[in-house]
C-alpha cells in the first residue's frame, strides 16, 4: 500500500469506518484476444470499505476509439490514470493522423504507473484493435509491469478464476465463445469474491467497431453448488 | 504533459500538507500516552440526491456537530456553484464548505472565458482533478448535482479523487440509513411532487437513524424553469415543550445555619505600569 495515502480522520465516532477509507474498486476485470478482436469484461462494484458506493460502476472505460481499459484497484488513481492517458493518446492520435496503436496506449499506462508506482494503487488492462496487430490485450498491474497476453485476469477476484481460465481458454476462439467464456468467468468470480458483484458489463471491440452488453444479476448463469 | 501526480507539490499559496505525515506519527504515540489530537470539524450528515422527470432534487440534513456535541442546528449544506449547479458536502465541513467555493469561482471565469453556461461535467473534472491532487486530504465528499445543455445530472464526488454518476445517491454518515429508502423506492421519470417526497423521506431515515443528522430537511428542485431552494422543507423533530416548571422559589429551602469565614488577605506586591498614551 503506497504510504502517502492519507485517510481522512476517523476518530470521530458518529462517521462510521466506511465513510472514511478509501473507495475502491475491488474486482473482477477479464481480457480475450479472439481472431478479429477482443472481448472484455467486468464486474460493477465500488467500494469504500464494507459499504457498496457504487453497484452499477462502469469499469470498462474508453481510451480512444477502438482502445478500452479496465480498472482495479483504487477508483480515484485509475479514474486520474485513464483520464491523463486518454488525453495523451488523443493528442498523439491527432499528431500522427492515425488511429492510435493499443500497444502506445498500454505502454502510456505504463509509463504513468511505473513513474508513480510508489503513490498509486492501479491494476489494469488495456485492451482494443488496431490495423497493425489486430486484437490485443496487454496486462499493466500494480508496479507497473507491461505484458502482452492472450487473456488476462485481473482485481481481487481474479484468483478465484485462474483455474477456470487456464483450463477453459483455448487459442482460436470465435468471438461468442469468448463472450461466454468470459462472463461465466466473471459470474463465478462474483459468487466468490465479496468486493465483486452487480452486472456484467461486456464489450466486444474489432475492425467493424464496439459492442457492449450488460448481464443483468438475475441473468448471469447458475452453478450446480447453488 | 504528465502532470505531476505525487502529493507533496510544493504550491504558491493554498493548502500545505507537509505536516501530515508527521502529524499521523504524532498522533500514533499520543493515542499511546492516553492523549487524544485535535479533530477536525466533521458535519456528520445525510445528504441526497435525485434525477426526476424534470431535472434534480438535491437534499440534506442541517445538523452539523462537533464529535458528540451539535454546533449548528441550522447549517446550510446545499451550497451553490453556478446558477444551475448545486452541490450537497459531507465530511469535513471547512473543506466542503471551501471547495465549493473555489469550484464556483473557477465556474465563474470559465463562463466568463467561453461564453457558454456551464457543463457539469465540467465541474467534475475540475473536482476530482483537485481533490486527487491533495491526495484524500481535503476531506470533502459532494453530491453535485443540476442541469445543463445536456439534460439533468447527478454526480458524487470522492476525498480522494474518485466519481460516480448515477441517477439516485446518498453520502454522509446517514447514507446507509437514506440509500435503503431510494433503493426501495426509486423509480425513472418520477413526478415531482412524488419525488419531493422520496428525497424528504430519505433525509428523514437518516435524520431519524443517524446520530450525528438531524433538526431539519433541507431541499433544492432544480429545473430547466429555474432553481427553488426550500430552506426547512420539512421539520421532523420538534423541539420538546417543557411541561412543569423547574425554578424554585427562593424560600424552597430553610436555612439552618449560617457560618461567616472572613478571608485575611496581605498586600505583597504592588506596581504601577504606566500606559503609553502617546
Amino acid at each position: 500500500m503506497p504510504d502517502f495515502v492519507q485517510r481522512v480522520s476517523a476518530k470521530n465516532e458518529l462517521v462510521p469506518e466506511w465513510a472514511s477509507q478509501e473507495v475502491s474498486t475491488g474486482t473482477t476485470i477479464m481480457a480475450v484476444e479472439y481472431d478479429g478482436g477482443v472481448v472484455i469484461g467486468a464486474d460493477s462494484r465500488t467500494t469504500t470499505g464494507a459499504y457498496i458506493a457504487n453497484r452499477v460502476t462502469d469499469k470498462l472505460t474508453q481510451i480512444h476509439e477502438r482502445i478500452y481499459c479496465c480498472r482495479s484497484g483504487s477508483a480515484a488513481d485509475t479514474q486520474a490514470i485513464a483520464d491523463v492517458v486518454t488525453y495523451q493518446l488523443g493528442f498523439h492520435s491527432i499528431e500522427l493522423d492515425e488511429p492510435p496503436l493499443v500497444e502506445t496506449a498500454a505502454n502510456l499506462f505504463k509509463a504513468s504507473c511505473y513513474r508513480y508506482r510508489e503513490e498509486l494503487t492501479a491494476g489494469i488492462l488495456v485492451a482494443g484493435w488496431d490495423k497493425r496487430k489486430g486484437g490485443q490485450v496487454y496486462c499493466v498491474p500494480i508496479g507497473g509491469m507491461l505484458v502482452r497476453q492472450p487473456v488476462s485476469v485481473g482485481g481481487s477476484g481474479s484468483t478465484y478464476i485462474y483455474g477456470f481460465m487456464d483450463s477453459n481458454y483455448k487459442p482460436g476462439m470465435t468471438k461468442d465463445k469468448c463472450m461466454e467464456l468470459t462472463a461465466t468467468a466473471l459470474s463465478l468470480a462474483m459468487e466468490r469474491d465479496g468486493s465483486s458483484g452487480g452486472v456484467v458489463r461486456l464489450a466486444s471491440i474489432s475492425e467493424e467497431g464496439v459492442e457492449r452488453r450488460v448481464i443483468l444479476g438475475n441473468e448471469l448463469p447458475r452453478f450446480s453448488t447453488h | 504533459m504528465l502532470h505531476s501526480l505525487k502529493p507533496s507539490d510544493p504550491q504558491a499559496g493554498g493548502f500545505c500538507f507537509e505536516n501530515s505525515r508527521r502529524n499521523t506519527v504524532l498522533e500514533s504515540s499520543l493515542s499511546e500516552l492516553g492523549y487524544k489530537a485535535p479533530n477536525a470539524r466533521k458535519t456528520g450528515t445525510t445528504i441526497t440526491g435525485i434525477v426526476f422527470k424534470d431535472g434534480v432534487i438535491l437534499g440534506a440534513d442541517t445538523r452539523a456537530t462537533d464529535d458528540m456535541v451539535v454546533v449548528d442546528k441550522n447549517c446550510l449544506k446545499i451550497h451553490y456553484i453556478a446558477p444551475s449547479i448545486y452541490c450537497c458536502g459531507a465530511g469535513v465541513a471547512a473543506d466542503a464548505d471551501v471547495t465549493t467555493q473555489i469550484m464556483a469561482s473557477n465556474v465563474e471565469l470559465h463562463m466568463l472565458n467561453t461564453g457558454r453556461p456551464p457543463l457539469i461535467a465540467m465541474v467534475i473534472r475540475q473536482l476530482k482533478q483537485m481533490l486527487f491532487r491533495y491526495q484524500g486530504n481535503i476531506g470533502a465528499s459532494l453530491i453535485v448535482g443540476g442541469i445543463d445543455v445536456t439534460g439533468p445530472q447527478l454526480y458524487s464526488v470522492f476525498p480522494h479523487g474518485s466519481y460516480d454518476k448515477l441517477p439516485f445517491l446518498a453520502l454522509g454518515s446517514g447514507a446507509a440509513a437514506a440509500i435503503s429508502v431510494l433503493e426501495d423506492r426509486f423509480k425513472a421519470n418520477m413526478e415531482l411532487e412524488e419525488a419531493k417526497q422520496l428525497v424528504r423521506d430519505a433525509i428523514a431515515a437518516g435524520i431519524f437513524c443517524d446520530l450525528g443528522s438531524g433538526s431539519n430537511v433541507d431541499l433544492c428542485v432544480i429545473t430547466e424553469a429555474g432553481v427553488e431552494q426550500l430552506r426547512s422543507y420539512d421539520v421532523p423533530e420538534v423541539k420538546g415543550k417543557r411541561e412543569g416548571q423547574y425554578r424554585y422559589k427562593p424560600g424552597t429551602t430553610a436555612v439552618l445555619t449560617k457560618t461567616v469565614t472572613p478571608l485575611t488577605l496581605d498586600v505583597v506586591d504592588e506596581s504601577v505600569k504606566v500606559m503609553d498614551t502617546e
